[in-house]
């Protein structure tokens, strides 16, 4: 049988095994409206995926996934509820990595509104089965606690966003969390201008949509900022502890239980992630095996807000994960209804690939 | 033939066109000015090829030229890998302009990147749209705001006239390429301190992708003796 033939068999496989859980087959157009995924991602969308341009419709692209799509859908018919497979090609654009395929089937499995830490569970524990016999590494990380504990800080409700805003780009959730905590300089720019505040009148021209009353409100937030107590390094430190977390997860956990016992704000969390484990084991998944990273997922799953995983080949570090996924509850918010929802995709072409080593 | 492209019109023609003269290569369009086609005397052998500068990357990528003069910003913004596909030659010392970031200069709250991305997520609360970046220079933008951790803009884009798009609020901040800050000024605009994507000068670039048959080697080597290169390549 043909490459393509072998993957497009395994990916109705793979949808069959879902729909045996109960899952209802869905179907989406290739071609996506540009607006809906640009307001999500904005630039960075337009770095990963093919976008193309109709006379008519305006700015279109080619199908990056399927969980934008589906969750649009399930707003739009105001369903709570259910679970979804599909299988189909997702398009990449790689500037990055030439070698990796720009264009590659996808089969998913989601599971819309339920008890969370058993919905999770059940994904989790579905792919597992359905990979079972390629040996395959399970990593899982939980984004959700971070959120806690960002939450949890001696810190104003504007600082709290702004780090939130940036979990998923760490680099400038560390420079954020520099500067809050006192270690960021101040330029003698920016000292004249907090002394001065909004009484420094400008010479210069107003121009352009953003208006002066805008520029002063910001430099009232800055002032407010900058009269605001540095958030103490011992938090700062906790910060650090929770996101090097990694392990095996049973051990990651008394990790976790450990460090929430001077972070109280993510004990929730350390709960819920005892409970993702718990019904894990119910549905016979060996925990023991599961490696936990913290920080896994940061900064390739923006909008996924708990709990993330994924499997890989150990034996081949050079192929991306055979499957992925977790809970998306921030995506369903962002395209306008708090719906929960956890969902997980693979790549059948990867998995062929692994079965004939 | 050793195909040379070089500009096809403005100060970055007569520049280059100047640089060969000085060496003894005198570069030449045939015909009235309005013709695209030239010719060049002192070295035999090499034919002119006269192109938009913006064109120069995707021809020597394609290996339809083997050497061509254009500015490092054409070609890092055209080429992904570029150096995989060109390798950079000589650079020649005009036509240099940076890349920069600008915001209206009476923003005074935004020095920095990360001003602007504060800037760009209360703007996006309170207009319910990203803040947008007007540009031509899209790739190197977006991949150099992606690094600084810069979110809630958007890229509008702008083929020319970009100091203007402000004013005519179609983009609240652009990137463009300044040499002197003058336009920038004239614009009530002002480079953000951190704001630099890239340096850029004229440069000569030799395709890794067209056909160097010994005597297109052997024409290059005789070429380059002239421009003072070193070649590697005796």
């Amino acid at each position: 049988m043909p490459e393509k033939a072998r993957i497009r068999a395994e990916a109705d496989r793979l949808r069959a095994v879902f729909e045996a859980s109960g899952a209802e087959v869905v179907e989406f157009d290739i071609l996506q409206p540009a607006e809906t995924l640009l307001d999500l991602y904005g630039e960075d969308i337009r770095g990963r995926a093919f976008v193309t341009h109709d006379p008519l419709q305006g700015e279109m692209m080619l199908r990056p996934d399927f969980t934008v799509p589906l969750v649009s859908r399930l707003v739009r018919e105001g369903r709570r509820e259910g679970r979804f497979t599909y299988a189909g090609e997702v398009f990449r654009r790689q500037e990055q990595a030439p070698d990796r395929d720009a264009e590659y089937l996808q089969v998913g499995f989601e599971i819309v509104g339920g008890a969370p830490a058993e919905a999770d569970a059940e994904v989790f524990a579905t792919m597992a089965d359905a990979l079972e016999p390629l040996g395959l590494m399970a990593s899982m990380g939980d984004i959700g606690l971070l959120g806690d504990a960002v939450e949890g800080l001696t810190a104003s409700a504007a600082r709290k966003a702004a780090l939130r805003h940036h979990l998923w780009r760490p680099k400038r959730f560390r420079k954020l969390l520099d500067a809050y905590s006192g270690k960021g300089k101040v330029s003698a720019g920016r000292r004249a201008l907090l002394d001065a505040g909004s009484k420094k009148t400008s010479n210069a021209v107003e121009i352009g949509l953003r208006s002066a009353s805008e520029v002063r409100a910001r430099i009232e937030a800055l002032q407010a900022e900058a009269n605001e107590p540095p958030i103490p390094g011992a938090e700062v430190k906790l910060i650090d502890m929770l996101t090097g977390v990694r392990g095996r997860a049973p051990d990651a956990l008394s990790m976790l239980a450990d460090i929430a016992v001077d972070l109280p704000a993510i004990e929730a969390g350390v709960g819920r992630f005892e409970s993702r484990l718990d019904a894990l084991s119910a549905l016979g998944v060996d925990v023991d095996a599961i490696q936990f990273d913290a920080s896994y997922g940061r900064t390739s799953l923006e909008y996924y807000d708990g709990v993330v995983f994924g499997f890989s080949a150990p034996a081949r570090p050079d192929l991306p994960p055979v499957a992925t996924g977790g809970r998306y509850d921030a995506l369903t918010r962002a395209l306008g209804d708090p719906i929960p929802a956890v969902g997980g995709v693979i790549r059948p072409g990867i998995a062929i690939a692994l079965r004939a080593l | 033939m050793l195909k040379l492209g070089v500009p096809s019109k403005g100060r970055l023609m007569d520049k280059t066109f100047d640089w060969f003269g000085q060496r003894g290569v005198a570069l030449a369009l045939s015909g009235g000015e309005r013709e695209y086609a030239g010719s060049v005397d002192g070295v035999e052998g090499v034919s002119l090829v006269l192109l938009s500068a913006g064109e120069i990357p995707r021809e020597l990528a394609a290996g339809r030229i083997h050497l061509g003069v254009t500015g490092t910003d054409m070609v890092r913004e055209k080429l992904a890998f570029w150096d995989a596909r060109v390798e950079e030659i000589e650079r020649l010392g005009f036509g240099g302009a940076d890349l920069v970031i600008a915001v209206p200069d009476f923003w005074s709250d935004v020095e920095t990147l990360d001003d602007l991305d504060a800037a760009a997520s209360a703007f996006r609360a309170e207009h319910g749209h990203r803040l947008r970046i007007a540009t031509k220079y899209h790739r190197l933008v977006r991949e150099f705001l992606q690094e600084a951790g810069v979110s809630d803009y958007q890229l509008v884009d702008s083929q020319g006239a970009t100091e203007g798009t402000v004013a005519n609020l179609t983009a609240e901040a652009i990137a463009d390429i300044t040499s002197t800050g003058e336009t920038l000024r004239a614009n009530h605009l002002r480079v953000l301190g951190d704001g630099l994507v890239l340096k850029s000068q004229a440069t000569i670039f030799r395709s890794r992708a067209a056909s160097w048959t010994p005597a297109i080697r052997a024409t290059w080597r005789e070429l380059a003796k002239c421009l003072k290169i070193e070649t590697g390549d005796e």
